[in-house]
């Protein structure tokens, strides 16, 4: 691995980013809208609000960086410029560290305009610290990006990238204990749970509402932090000079 | 002396054997064109000398060292057969990159823009730009950092006859430097700028020598109707 070339990578994804303005615009205006819709729907229960408001924070930057990076990573693929790029002197991990970095550095500016909305204008009150909040937004948005540079391997059109999302992430969200509390499910339910890694994710979330920050706290970020690593090394194996 | 040695070069790609035994040398400091028609291979032969292909069998040494070797990448420049550059970036925008990931001194950008004579749209979007803009794109940057072996498949398609001139030019000037160059192209037309050739049928090799010498050997005038008589020549030997 080379900083150099991280670096290389990682200005590259984000100039290439910064030229694509509607992206952007969506990537940062969408959680904005949704945030502000679900306050206004629970107008009535300001609590649940308050319960939800910030795992949700934390999952957009998840959801829109799996999307963004298997599509890009696919581009990449497909274009020649990966095999290109197989040809010179750039490790597999910078390549996929750059992108990391480039998608980690856009998740913590939409984690900082989301978060001054939910916390300033929509009221969203959370008894651990908001910058908390916005770090583990960050974290999200990496898992998301490495599980979504690992999928991108497995598909050959742009339509199957995005069939992705919803095979691979909603389930994760669906079993996460939004919806349902994780100690309500069915035993086999709850075993499927722990092997997911957004559950982790948003079980710091939820822990940061209620600022109960200890040992297991520190687990699940231990967790997201492993899922985030394997899921690159996962990445690194389906990257691969050769090809048929 | 060769730059590039093929021995018993083996490549199924899909269930289909491509290549079944090649075996052919790329001299150096020359410009070697690669012809055949398309589907002959010729793409595959470029992509396991340049170390992208998977190969099921036999031996390519590049400059000394096995095709794809790391120490390798630094010293073969590769253009792949369709424009392989961001199109959401510009010229100069794609450059910097790729010399950053090279290594290379930022000065080499400018440079490398000029002798595809992009200037004048260095900071154009590259997916605004002309199909034939595309290719140099993508030519400038297997040309960046000067690298010892050059392998473009088709450089020059869909370029208009003044552009073709420039480029062989180029060419030409890099082989006087003592870089060694190998172009595919279907044109038959070009083959008279190569220095040498290797015709390429059904992933084997037809015949190699200058286009004067094939022409001589067959009797034709052009190297069309050389190929032509060649592979009538294979068919009844076979």
């Amino acid at each position: 691995m080379s900083p150099r070339v991280t670096w290389a990578v990682a200005v590259r994804v984000l100039s290439q980013l910064r030229r694509d303005p509607r992206t952007l615009v969506l990537i940062l205006g969408v959680p904005c809208l949704l945030e502000t819709l679900l306050e206004q729907i629970f107008k009535q229960r300001g609590e649940v609000f308050q319960h939800i408001g910030a795992p949700l924070l934390g999952m957009f930057p998840f959801v829109t960086m799996f999307l963004v990076t298997s599509i890009t990573m696919l581009r990449e693929r497909r274009s020649g410029t990966l095999e290109r790029l197989m040809t010179m002197p750039l490790g597999k991990l910078d390549l996929l560290a750059g992108y990391g970095i480039a998608f980690a550095v856009l998740a913590a500016l939409q984690a900082a305009v989301v978060s001054a909305l939910t916390f300033g204008l929509l009221g969203l009150d959370v008894a651990g610290p908001y910058w908390l909040v916005g770090v583990l937004a960050v974290a999200n948005a990496v898992l998301g990006t490495a599980l979504g540079l690992f999928v991108s391997a497995f598909a050959q059109t742009e339509f199957q990238a995005v069939q992705f999302m919803p095979a691979i992430v909603l389930p994760q969200i669906i079993l996460c204990g939004l919806f349902v509390p994780r100690d309500a499910m069915a035993g086999w339910l709850h075993g499927l749970s722990d092997a997911l890694p957004f559950t982790y994710a948003y079980d710091a979330l939820a822990r940061t509402t209620t600022n109960s920050l200890g040992g297991s706290f520190a687990i699940d970020v231990a967790v997201v932090a492993g899922s985030v690593l394997l899921a690159l090394a996962l990445g690194a194996v389906t990257l691969r000079r050769r090809t048929g | 002396m060769a730059a590039v040695a093929v021995k018993d070069l083996r490549v199924v790609r899909g269930g289909r054997v491509v290549l079944p035994g090649l075996t052919c040398e790329v001299e150096a400091g020359a410009v070697t064109g690669l012809l055949g028609p398309s589907g002959s291979g010729k793409s595959t032969l470029l992509r396991s000398i340049v170390g992208v292909q998977r190969v099921a069998g036999g031996e390519i040494d590049v400059l000394g060292a096995p095709a794809g070797s790391r120490r390798l990448r630094s010293r073969v420049g590769y253009m792949t057969q369709a424009p392989s550059v961001y199109g959401d970036l510009t010229v100069r925008e794609n450059l910097r990159f790729f010399a950053r990931v090279l290594g290379l001194p930022v000065t080499v950008v400018d440079e490398t823009i000029e002798a595809v004579a992009l200037a004048d749209h260095a900071d154009w979007i590259v997916g605004r730009l002309s199909g034939g803009q595309l290719t140099r794109v993508s030519l400038a940057t297997a040309l960046l950092g000067s690298p010892d072996l050059l392998v473009l498949d088709e450089p020059t398609v869909g370029l208009d006859p003044v552009l073709r001139r420039d480029l062989w030019t180029v060419f030409h000037r890099l082989t006087g430097e003592g870089k060694t160059l190998l172009v595919s192209s279907h044109v038959m037309d070009e083959a008279d700028r190569c220095d040498h050739l290797l015709l390429l049928r059904e992933g084997r090799l037809l015949a190699t020598g200058t286009s004067a010498e094939l022409r001589a050997r067959t009797g034709a005038e052009k190297l069309d109707e050389a190929f032509l008589r060649l592979i009538d020549e294979a068919g009844e030997a076979a």
